[in-house]
């Protein structure tokens, strides 16, 4: 991020990190967690699951803040994050 | 103490059989003539304890006394032919999920709006047939209020024993006289407790029994995390949508009655030891054949009666066992035949079955019924 | 009703959270790809496990239609129910355990075509109820028929030139026929979905929640929508939001503008406030 000046709390903030789990074989390739995750972190895979669709797989998993939103977006219950703790 | 007299009219003596039953919700619409059954159990369930309320038609109040039932409260509606037809698919649904709860029809002449105040004995076969789909259904029939309290009674205990909905049939002219009426003292009756299952929620399934058993219900909210469905269901309630289970589920609804008969079905015989007519009736119609029974006697005519309480299901043996014995069966009642197929395809041809029908809208005078036993006994 | 961040249940890194909530011997689920049921649904179980109640103090009844398979993936006590009957069934489950959070998640076909007159009396009578319309415009599970909420000029299959019928305003009949809560959303604002989800169980009443939705394999199709990503974002770039308004100002076009909202937050005495008043607890012994 750019900051104009330093905020005054820099140190203390710690933005979340996250760890993806995606349980593929539930997956049924919308990509509405792709789409809308606001540091783009996923993308679709190249391999299909037994249903013949592709999966999302993790691409910057260092990129991930915890914010959540693939989870509740998606319709399959087929992926979710948990808290990274440094 | 004996039991509180009343002189009441027969929609009324059905409310407070239900009350006596332990029924704590009545989901109803008015229909005339079943509206008194409303009426006093709106004044008599607040008392109780209970809460009735109206809804909007009689589709939603079928609905809502099998919500009720699922709940845990003995539940019941009352309505005519108009609203028989359309609890017609949630009976269905009552049948499938396997809910207990008591449905009144008291009948008045129809087709369609009818005679709205006279009576008839149309929807006989509408009973058992009324739903879509195969399936065994429970009726019950009453000549009197006293027996519309009894019969009442005896509905709900089928219903929890049996699980399914159970239809009491009555009419017009026995749901509107007004005669005298003894309700039992509590002790002295007896109510079928709803049976709940004792296995631990990990190991229960909702439909689990065998082909002619009932499986036990279970309270909502305990943490059984049931699901029940109008689809076609395993014994874990899933709704799975192949032959195999529909053939296991429909044993198991179809024989849990079917193969229980013996123990529903329920009549009275008058004089038949040595008759060879028969007169076959139930509801209003069987108060004209006993005065007609009573004066063919008188003539030296060797006629009794057999008089159903439970129409459905039918009691075939009983039938048949008779027609081997007799010589003729005359079937008395308010519509074109209805019961009388049943009793003609029981017979098995072994007696002739005679019917007297009514269009509907005044009952028999005992005369008529008389004229024919005079008519078959001449010819005999 | 402050959010927090979901937990896992049981401790177990292995499972989705919502786990404990979901029927996972029936997943995967028969929702097409693409279709935000599954979304509403998921919305409504982390509503379930935020709200920090009893699991077991909530029941799930349905009625037909793909939104009406939700009470088969739900593990609580659920009932799946006749066609537009899933309301009445609810009122009668309500009486007999009013304790219990009794929750309806349905279509609109199923609530408001079928079913529309027992919604407008069980909203008049502000019954304890939490009502949760999946608004997809269409008659979906039969394969995509005109309902009483599919736009004008829409094309459905009973529609093959369009639908020259209006539709209804599901939000303005609800808040109209007496609902205490009336808000509607689409499925893209999830996390205003699951609050309102939450505030209607807070509620006291009759709660209606309606969620703008699509059925990318019939409806969409036909009128030429796009995949379900486009659909989503179309909600995104013409919904607006508007909290408070009239809901007879909420206009609901998809392809000009969704206004969504928490429209309605009233109070007014339900069913059991004004049963307990006019007959009050304590019993009347005695026969006539």
């Amino acid at each position: 991020m750019k900051y104009w000046r330093r905020p005054l709390d820099y140190e203390d903030i710690k933005v979340p990190r996250g760890d993806v789990f995606i349980i593929e074989e539930r997956c049924k390739g919308c990509s509405f967690c792709v789409e809308y995750c606001p540091r783009q972190v996923l993308e679709l895979s190249k391999h299909f699951n037994k249903k013949g669709y592709h999966p999302p797989y993790v691409r910057k998993p260092e990129e991930c803040a915890h914010c959540n939103f693939c989870e509740v977006i998606c319709p399959e219950f087929a992926i979710y994050v948990k808290e990274l703790k440094e | 103490m004996e039991g509180t007299e009343l002189f009441i009219m027969g929609d009324t003596a059905c409310a407070e059989g239900a009350i006596a039953a332990g029924c704590k919700f009545f989901a109803g619409y008015p229909i005339t003539p079943a509206t008194e059954v409303a009426e006093r159990m709106a004044k008599r369930l607040p008392q109780v304890g209970g809460i009735y309320i109206q809804m909007e038609d009689e589709l939603a109040s079928m609905a809502a006394i099998l919500g009720g039932s699922w709940g845990g409260l003995k539940s019941m509606t009352a309505t005519s032919g108009p609203g028989f037809s359309l609890m017609m698919e949630n009976i269905g649904l009552g049948i499938i999920m396997e809910v207990p709860c008591v449905v009144v029809n008291v009948q008045r002449a129809g087709p369609s709006t009818g005679l709205p105040t006279l009576c008839a004995q149309g929807d006989m076969m509408q009973a058992r047939w009324g739903s879509h789909g195969h399936y065994e259904i429970i009726a019950l029939s009453a000549s009197s209020p006293q027996e519309l309290l009894d019969i009442t009674i005896k509905a709900f205990n089928l219903s929890e024993e049996y699980r399914t909905p159970v239809l009491i049939m009555t009419d017009e002219v026995v749901g509107h006289m007004t005669e005298k009426v003894v309700i039992p003292p509590s002790e002295k009756i007896y109510i079928s407790p709803r049976r709940i299952t004792q296995e631990p929620p990990e190991e229960y399934l909702p439909y689990l029994s065998e082909r002619n058993a009932v499986p036990p219900m279970v309270n909502v909210g305990e943490g059984y995390r049931f699901h029940t469905t109008g689809l076609t269901h395993d014994e874990r309630g899933y709704p799975v949508i192949t032959p195999a289970v529909q053939k296991e589920m429909m044993d198991r609804l179809i024989y849990k009655i079917r193969d229980n008969v013996d123990d529903i079905v329920e009549y009275q015989e008058f004089e038949t030891d040595d008759a060879e007519i028969v007169i076959v009736s139930y509801g209003i119609s069987a108060r004209p054949a006993m005065k007609a029974l009573e004066m063919a006697r008188e003539k030296g005519i060797k006629c009794g009666m057999l008089k159903l309480i439970t129409v459905w299901p039918f009691p075939e043996e009983k039938i048949k066992e008779m027609a081997s014995q007799i010589k003729a069966f005359v079937v008395a009642e308010i519509n074109y035949g209805q019961m009388y197929l049943e009793v003609e395809r029981s017979s098995r041809g072994k007696a002739n079955t005679v019917l007297i029908g009514h269009a509907g809208g005044a009952i028999f005078h005992p005369n008529e019924i008389l004229e024919v036993i005079n008519r078959l006994w001449k010819d005999r | 009703m402050e959010r927090q961040i979901i937990e896992d249940l049981n401790g177990m890194p292995g499972k989705h959270p919502l786990s404990p909530l979901v029927r996972e011997d029936r997943m995967p689920h028969i929702w097409c790809p693409g279709c935000d049921i599954g979304t509403i649904f998921s919305s409504c179980l982390t509503a379930i496990h935020e709200s920090k109640m009893n699991p077991d103090d909530f029941t799930i009844v349905s009625g037909i239609g793909c939104s009406g398979r939700a009470a088969g993936y739900v593990k609580l006590d659920s009932f799946h129910t006749t066609h537009g009957r899933a309301i009445p069934f609810a009122t009668g489950l309500k009486i007999a355990k009013p304790h219990m959070k009794v929750i309806v998640f349905s279509g609109d076909g199923d609530l408001f075509t079928i079913g529309g007159n027992h919604f407008i009396h069980a909203a008049r009578r502000n019954m304890d109820l939490i009502i949760i319309c999946v608004n997809n415009f269409t008659y979906g599970m039969t394969g995509g028929q005109v309902a009483s909420s599919t736009p004008f000029r829409a094309k459905t299959t009973t529609t093959p030139s369009g639908n020259f019928e209006n539709p209804f305003n599901l939000s303005y009949i609800a808040a109209a026929s007496g609902a205490v809560y009336v808000s509607r959303w689409t499925t893209l604002h999830i996390r205003r979905l699951t609050s309102s989800i939450l505030e209607a169980f807070q509620k006291k009443g009759f709660s209606f929640v309606e969620v703008v939705s699509s059925c990318p394999t019939s409806f969409g199709r036909k009128n030429k929508l796009g995949s379900p990503l486009d659909i989503i974002k179309n909600f995104h770039k013409i919904s607006v939001i508007k909290n408070g308004i009239h809901p007879k100002d909420a206009d609901l076009d998809i392809h000009k503008e969704i206004v969504v909202g928490k429209f309605v937050d009233i109070e007014r005495p339900t069913f059991f406030d004004l049963l307990e008043d006019i007959y009050p607890p304590e019993k009347e012994k005695g026969n006539e």
